[in-house]
């Protein structure tokens, strides 16, 4: 961003939506609406807690493990049905599927499914990942460079080595794009999760909140959750960069 | 024919083969030997099947019917007496010039060490001393292809198939891949089959040249260039015969060219 011919640094934008946020809640227009001072104060205040801790690592714990077993599920799927036109036929169909379809309808049958409990908040988070990143890999896997496949093949590789040292590596710039967006869809999926099926971990601080017109600590949490979110969409995004520089140059 | 080809010491033979996509002949009982130590060339205009038939050699596409002998011994997959050499290097893009040269003997199961020692003799060889640690997108196609040869060499396998191998690389590179390749034929006492589309390449490297003519596919002229390949590399371009060959094959091939 430009502003008055001087290069402003990344991100600067954010500080002037911050400020236009301040301005706003001084106003006293709303009270759904308090100043970002304040709210980072009270973010001060709660980010301490036991309560705030204990919400944050029971989500971090579904997020994590929701999301770990998406991608260890996700890729070698996507991997197969790119290598494999009879599994691609049998399964693209139903990932096309539930990529789109409104999978917070799905929850409650999920519910019933497995319980109550942590278990069933994971499954939401890694069903809410898993298909992009299955067809970002099985797209990755579509475009690799025939001759790629064949130099393997004619210098003698098992399909494992195929699998591990071509077809991988090959397809890692759709991969890593696939769970940089499988990791945003999870955050939605995880708290989706906590505020359906059992009130923790943020989903519950967000009802807490909510429900007492608790609006600095509301937007306390949110703020958190935006923030990581962001980060690890960002460092997502810098592996990709970092392997990008053979994506356009797979013919090579 | 086939009395004296098993006179003479063949590398590969090949024996009635067919190859059919659907109901489209792309080789039709096509037979042919390739004899040790020497370099012959498929050379016909496009869509005659000369890819095809490499890459049957390889093992890369099998056969609708008939027999790809190596050695005497009939085969069915890639082998590790035969390495392959791409039109388009099919490099790996995210390892480097060494592990490139080294992945032939990787997959093989070699050690680390003693496959990074091989590696690093045939770079040298190839020329390309000082680039072993730099990726393929950061080197020129010439530089390229001499990776993806150093790769067919370092496995030492007796047999080369290059399927046109400098059709992706520069004039000039091309003229110094091909006096290159002499010497390798002549120091390597490997056997080398080559693709090409280019007349001119195919007499001046060739032992051997199997003029392949389309539709269906078989070959319809075995040239054996005998006066000038003891000459040195520059004046083989100004050799008579060299000349007459090239003359020959063009006037048998210009009816193919649309």
């Amino acid at each position: 961003m430009k502003l008055f011919g001087y290069e402003l640094p990344g991100m600067s934008s954010l500080i002037l939506w911050g400020l236009l946020w301040e301005l706003v809640g001084h106003l006293e227009l709303t009270f759904f609406l308090p100043p970002l001072s304040a709210i980072f104060q009270t973010l001060m205040e709660i980010g301490t807690t036991k309560v705030f801790i204990k919400a944050l690592s029971d989500t971090g714990y579904a997020f994590i493990v929701g999301t770990v077993s998406a991608i260890v599920i996700g890729i070698p799927v996507g991997i197969l049905m790119g290598k494999n036109r009879f599994i691609d036929e049998l399964l693209l169909p139903w990932v096309n599927m539930f990529l789109s379809a409104p999978l917070t309808a799905l929850v409650p049958v999920l519910m019933v499914l497995f319980g109550f409990g942590l278990k069933a908040i994971i499954i939401t988070t890694a069903l809410f990942a898993i298909w992009i990143i299955v067809l970002n890999a099985r797209a990755g896997v579509l475009q690799i460079n025939r001759s790629l496949v064949e130099m393997a093949h004619s210098f003698g590789a098992s399909p494992k080595d195929a699998f591990f040292k071509i077809y991988f590596w090959a397809a890692l710039p759709e991969i890593l794009g696939g769970v940089r967006i499988g990791f945003i869809r999870a955050v939605k999926g995880v708290i989706i999760g906590q505020l359906l099926i059992s009130i923790v971990g943020f989903g519950a601080l967000f009802e807490l909140y909510s429900a007492n017109f608790l609006m600095k600590h509301f937007w306390a949490v949110l703020l958190v959750l935006f923030a990581l979110a962001f980060l690890i969409a960002e460092f997502l995004a810098y592996l990709e960069r970092r392997v990008a520089y053979y994506a356009a140059r797979r013919s090579v | 024919m086939s009395a004296k080809s098993q006179n003479t010491d063949n590398a590969v033979s090949v024996r009635n083969v067919y190859k059919n996509y659907g109901d489209v002949q792309a080789l039709h009982d096509l037979s042919l030997d390739f004899p040790r130590g020497q370099l012959t060339s498929l050379l016909g205009p496009s869509g005659c099947g000369k890819t095809t038939l490499l890459k049957i050699i390889a093992g890369l596409l099998p056969a609708s019917s008939g027999e790809i002998l190596v050695n005497g011994q009939p085969v069915s997959g890639p082998g590790p007496d035969r390495a392959f050499v791409f039109q388009d290097f099919a490099l790996l893009p995210w390892a480097t010039v060494l592990r490139n040269v080294a992945f032939g003997l990787e997959l093989r199961g070699v050690v680390k060490s003693e496959r990074e020692a091989i590696a690093e003799k045939y770079i040298a060889d190839v020329g390309l001393k000082g680039f072993e640690h730099s990726y393929p997108h950061e080197l020129s196609g010439g530089m390229r292809q001499r990776v993806g040869l150093a790769r067919a060499l370092s496995v030492d396998a007796q047999v080369l198939l290059m399927d046109e191998p400098f059709s992706a690389v520069d004039e000039q590179t091309r003229r110094k891949f091909q006096e290159d390749l002499l010497g390798l034929v002549k120091n390597e006492n490997k056997t080398f089959l080559f693709v090409t589309h280019s007349i001119e390449e195919a007499v001046y490297v060739s032992d051997q040249i199997a003029i392949l003519l389309p539709r269906p596919s078989r070959v319809s002229e075995i040239i054996r260039p005998s006066g000038f390949r003891h000459k040195d590399t520059d004046s083989i371009r100004r050799d008579s015969e060299y000349l007459d060959i090239v003359d020959k094959i063009w006037s048998s091939l210009r009816t193919y060219v649309e």
